[in-house]
């Protein structure tokens, strides 16, 4: 059915390597929460911790309330859908989709019906007498989809499960995965590098790096308001300006600018923010090169005020830029955060 | 469960190594039985092994008949591997499986073939006899590990080659048998491990000059001698040094 | 000559010098083995045939037939016990021993194999044998009030077939469980499979070609090996491979050892057959 799911200090220790240093989330019932971060930063092995696949070294995992630190894989309400699907190659899409109400106890004509009914659900009814290996790989993360749900686990666990599809497929299953869980009604938590996956379909998104959460929240706080530097650059193109907080103004290369800071700061610009018009003057810049990108135009420019620094900005479509030309540059919703030790 | 595991290893180990324990704990036996009860530890046996002229001629010879055959062995199966992996020859799935075929039929079989058209051709039984028959057992092997071997990078290099100027002569010695050495030297390695330690067809196929096995066996007829530990248990010694050797220098740069 | 010519020219170079030795050394031979025994002896003479008098001595002959019957009894018996020995030991060393010492552990496991075959088999000799040490630890133990009569018996046979046969079967069913990914094993406990439901539904079927692959190789092996039941199984029950050595040996009769090793080979035809459903499904 549906569970929510409390990370309490979960620690895991490899030999000599750590890989999660302590982490604690709350993730609430029915919430589609993505785990973002590249590789390394620990999001695969917390996803292994939730399954059961690995006793984390200290911490404790809850699951519905109920304490399931210990709880093999076997016994916890998660599935998980695996990277590479392993769905059973000598088993009929079917079999392999009523496996898990198979070890459940359940007779075959009700496993019969259930594993239809979710082959369904995916699309793929009319395919239930065929083998894995007869279908493309999207159609066997459906049926993996398919068995995982087939079991009405509290909550669902995805690995990775889009890397291996292009682009076009990629965005359809996105989408997929979203309408799915919003009609079942399950707590999923899905694994990935790719931040533009997880903007696309997470409810909330928790951001990791070197086994630390670095920032927790909608795709849109995540993106426009960053909790940790880490954060913002992962999440998109970002323009980093070291700033120096006097109070009521910061002091950057490009001048004083009209904001509430103090102490060692570094002001965050996304390109979009950045062009003809807005709330926060940056001065004059000339335009060093761009590039068409078809929704908008891709400049570098270098300020005036400081020629080494070098501000990417997205012109609109219409504009016509032309390299050497000094324009004035205004800035949007600007997020000041700490400047990070190097 | 984790207890029944490491018991049935330890059972299963055992079972294993029971022969060839008893068989070097023996060599060293005193008295002049290979048997319970085991009198201190002595070296005569292994020095009237190595002083034993016919046992070292036979060692002698199964080397040079292992070393020869899997050599010419090598080089046809490494041929037809080329052919067949390179060009589309009209009937290649059938050259394949007659090139093949002989992996599939029992020593003893081939054995008492070659020797029946031998004998019909009054040729005598002898070393060459031997090593023709162990060309045979070992040509479908090489050829076998060389042609699942031969994949597209060698191509694209192969075309490479002849692209600047290479003739096909050199394009094989030069590009082709350099980027299959390890394929190759594996095909070699398991070659002379089967031509040497080879019975049947040895046995059959030779008269005065024997190879190790044959030898062995001829000793095993005059009954339970600790020599014979002793030849088994140095055979088996060196067997074991020159894998590790190769495995601490050959395979380990493969690996990395 | 055109392109296609000149290659295919080259092609058939290439691939004669295998073929021809292959013609000459293996087809040939193999020709004269079925024209020889469709002949027959008369005094020290072959009588060309076609008379197939040596197969039907094959059938009536009891001693011939009771070697084939032996033949076939011990190899499915060595098969059956060596598969069902090796399996557990392969499936150890591959999932329960540290992935650092797997190598190590599956070499130790088929050390032996580095003993040449004759001596290993001679090796076993002096183990069973009512001096050996098996009896001699029996009788120290008191568990037994005379050394057992093993050499020369079907039951010494036996265990040196499996010996070698267990090794042989670690290895390969060791090569096919370590290429299953770990995931299915992952993803069937993930939905509720215990252990042993796992083993039966999952990695059961699916190492099922790759067992029998081996199977079969020992099937082969086993049923046309002379030296380990002329070693260790004594002169009161034949095999195959026996009774065409003695053919051979004692009367030079090659007409009729070449009739048994034709049976030889159809009886591992046959099993073919029965197994290629498995073989097959091996290169899927």
């Amino acid at each position: 059915m549906t569970a929510a799911v409390s990370i309490q200090n979960i620690r895991q220790v490899f030999g000599s390597y750590t890989a999660l240093q302590g982490v604690s989330l709350e993730i609430a019932a029915g919430e589609f929460t993505v785990l973002l971060g590249p590789s390394g930063c620990g999001k695969t092995t917390l996803l292994s911790v939730l399954g059961g696949f690995v006793t984390p070294t200290s911490g404790k995992v809850m699951i519905g309330g109920r304490d399931m630190t210990q709880v093999p894989p076997k016994d916890r309400p998660t599935t998980t859908m695996f990277q590479d699907y392993a769905l059973f190659p000598h088993m009929t899409l079917a079999e392999n989709v009523g496996f898990g109400l198979r070890m459940r106890g359940q007779g075959r004509a009700q496993r019969r019906a259930r594993a239809e009914a979710m082959l369904a659900m995916v699309g793929l009814e009319d395919k239930a007498e065929r083998r894995p290996h007869e279908l493309s790989g999207g159609q066997r993360q459906r049926v993996a989809l398919a068995r995982a749900l087939a079991v009405e686990p509290d909550v669902l666990l995805l690995d990775e499960p889009l890397g291996a599809l292009d682009l076009k497929l990629r965005r359809q299953m996105q989408d997929e995965l979203k309408a799915i869980q919003r009609r079942v009604g399950t707590t999923f938590v899905h694994v990935t590098h790719d931040q533009e996956e997880a903007m696309a379909i997470a409810d909330r998104i928790v951001v990791m790096n070197a086994g630390r959460i670095e920032d927790v929240g909608s795709p849109q706080d995540i993106y426009l308001t960053p909790r940790s530097l880490f954060s913002a650059s992962f999440m998109g193109e970002i323009n980093r300006i070291p700033a120096t907080g006097r109070g009521d103004r910061v002091e950057t290369p490009l001048g004083a600018l009209p904001l509430a800071g103090q102490g060692d700061l570094m002001l965050c610009l996304r390109p979009e923010n950045i062009g003809a018009e807005g709330a926060l003057p940056l001065g004059e810049a000339r335009l060093v090169d761009s590039a068409f990108f078809g929704t908008h135009h891709r400049c570098h420019f270098a300020p005036l005020a400081a020629p080494d620094l070098r501000l990417v900005a997205h012109l609109p479509q219409s504009a016509h830029p032309e390299p050497g030309s000094v324009m004035a540059l205004f800035a949007r919703a600007p997020v000041l955060l700490p400047k990070e030790p190097a | 469960m984790r207890h029944l595991a490491w018991l049935y290893l330890t059972l299963a180990y055992g079972f294993i190594f029971l022969p060839v324990a008893v068989l070097v704990l023996f060599s060293f036996q005193g008295s002049r039985l290979p048997v319970p009860p085991f009198n201190g530890p002595t070296l005569k046996w292994y020095a009237q092994v190595l002083g034993d002229r016919d046992l070292m001629a036979a060692l002698a010879n199964s080397a040079l008949v292992a070393l020869v055959s899997s050599a010419i062995a090598l080089l046809l199966g490494f041929l037809a591997a080329q052919g067949l992996a390179r060009y589309r020859l009209p009937g290649s799935a059938l050259l394949r499986g007659v090139l093949i075929a002989p992996m599939t039929v029992s020593y003893l079989i081939i054995a008492l073939g070659l020797l029946s058209v031998f004998n019909g051709l009054g040729i005598r039984p002898s070393l060459w006899a031997t090593g023709v028959g162990h060309v045979v057992i070992n040509l479908p092997l090489c050829f076998a590990i060389l042609y699942a071997a031969m994949g597209d990078h060698q191509k694209n290099a192969e075309r490479a080659a002849r692209d600047l100027g290479a003739c096909e002569w050199q394009v094989l010695r030069l590009v082709t048998a350099p980027m299959l050495a390890a394929p190759m030297a594996a095909a070699f390695f398991l070659s002379v491990t089967f031509s040497w330690d080879e019975f049947i067809i040895a046995f059959l196929l030779t008269r005065f000059e024997v190879t190790l096995p044959v030898e062995l066996w001829s000793m095993l007829r005059s009954g339970l001698s600790p020599a014979t530990n002793a030849i088994g248990s140095l055979v088996f010694l060196v067997s074991i040094a020159v894998v590790i050797a190769l495995e601490l220098t050959v395979f380990r740069k493969a690996r990395r | 000559m055109t392109i296609e010519a000149q290659e295919s020219r080259r092609a058939a170079l290439l691939v004669a010098p295998a073929l021809i030795w292959t013609a000459a050394f293996f087809i040939l031979p193999f020709g004269a083995m079925i024209w020889l025994s469709l002949s027959s002896m008369q005094g020290r003479a072959i009588m060309p045939g076609p008379d197939f008098g040596n197969y039907i001595r094959i059938f009536t002959d009891p001693s011939l037939r009771q070697g084939l019957w032996n033949s076939l009894q011990i190899t499915l018996a060595v098969t059956v016990i060596s598969v069902v020995l090796a399996w557990p030991l392969a499936w150890i060393i591959a999932m329960r021993v540290p992935a650092r010492w797997q190598r190590l552990a599956l070499l130790l496991a088929v050390l032996p194999f580095w003993t040449s075959y004759v001596v290993r088999s001679y090796a076993w000799l002096l183990v069973l044998g009512q001096n050996g040490v098996l009896n001699k630890a029996l009788t120290g133990l008191g568990l037994a009030a005379a050394p057992l009569e093993i050499v020369a018996t079907r039951g010494a046979t036996l265990g040196g077939f499996v010996h070698f046969f267990v090794m042989l079967l670690t290895l390969t069913i060791y090569a096919n469980l370590i290429q299953l990914s770990s995931n299915y094993a992952r993803a069937a406990a993930d939905l509720g499979a215990g252990t042993f439901a796992t083993f039966r539904h999952v990695i059961l079927p699916l190492t099922l070609p790759g067992v029998m692959t081996g199977a079969f190789l020992t099937f082969v092996l086993c049923i046309g090996d002379y030296i380990t039941p002329q070693i260790l199984g004594g002169n009161n029950e034949l095999t195959l491979p026996q009774l065409i050595m003695l053919q051979l040996g004692r009367r030079g009769d090659f007409p009729m050892a070449s009739a048994l090793s034709i049976l030889l080979m159809a009886v591992v035809t046959l099993a073919y057959a029965a197994c290629a459903r498995w073989l097959r499904m091996e290169r899927l």
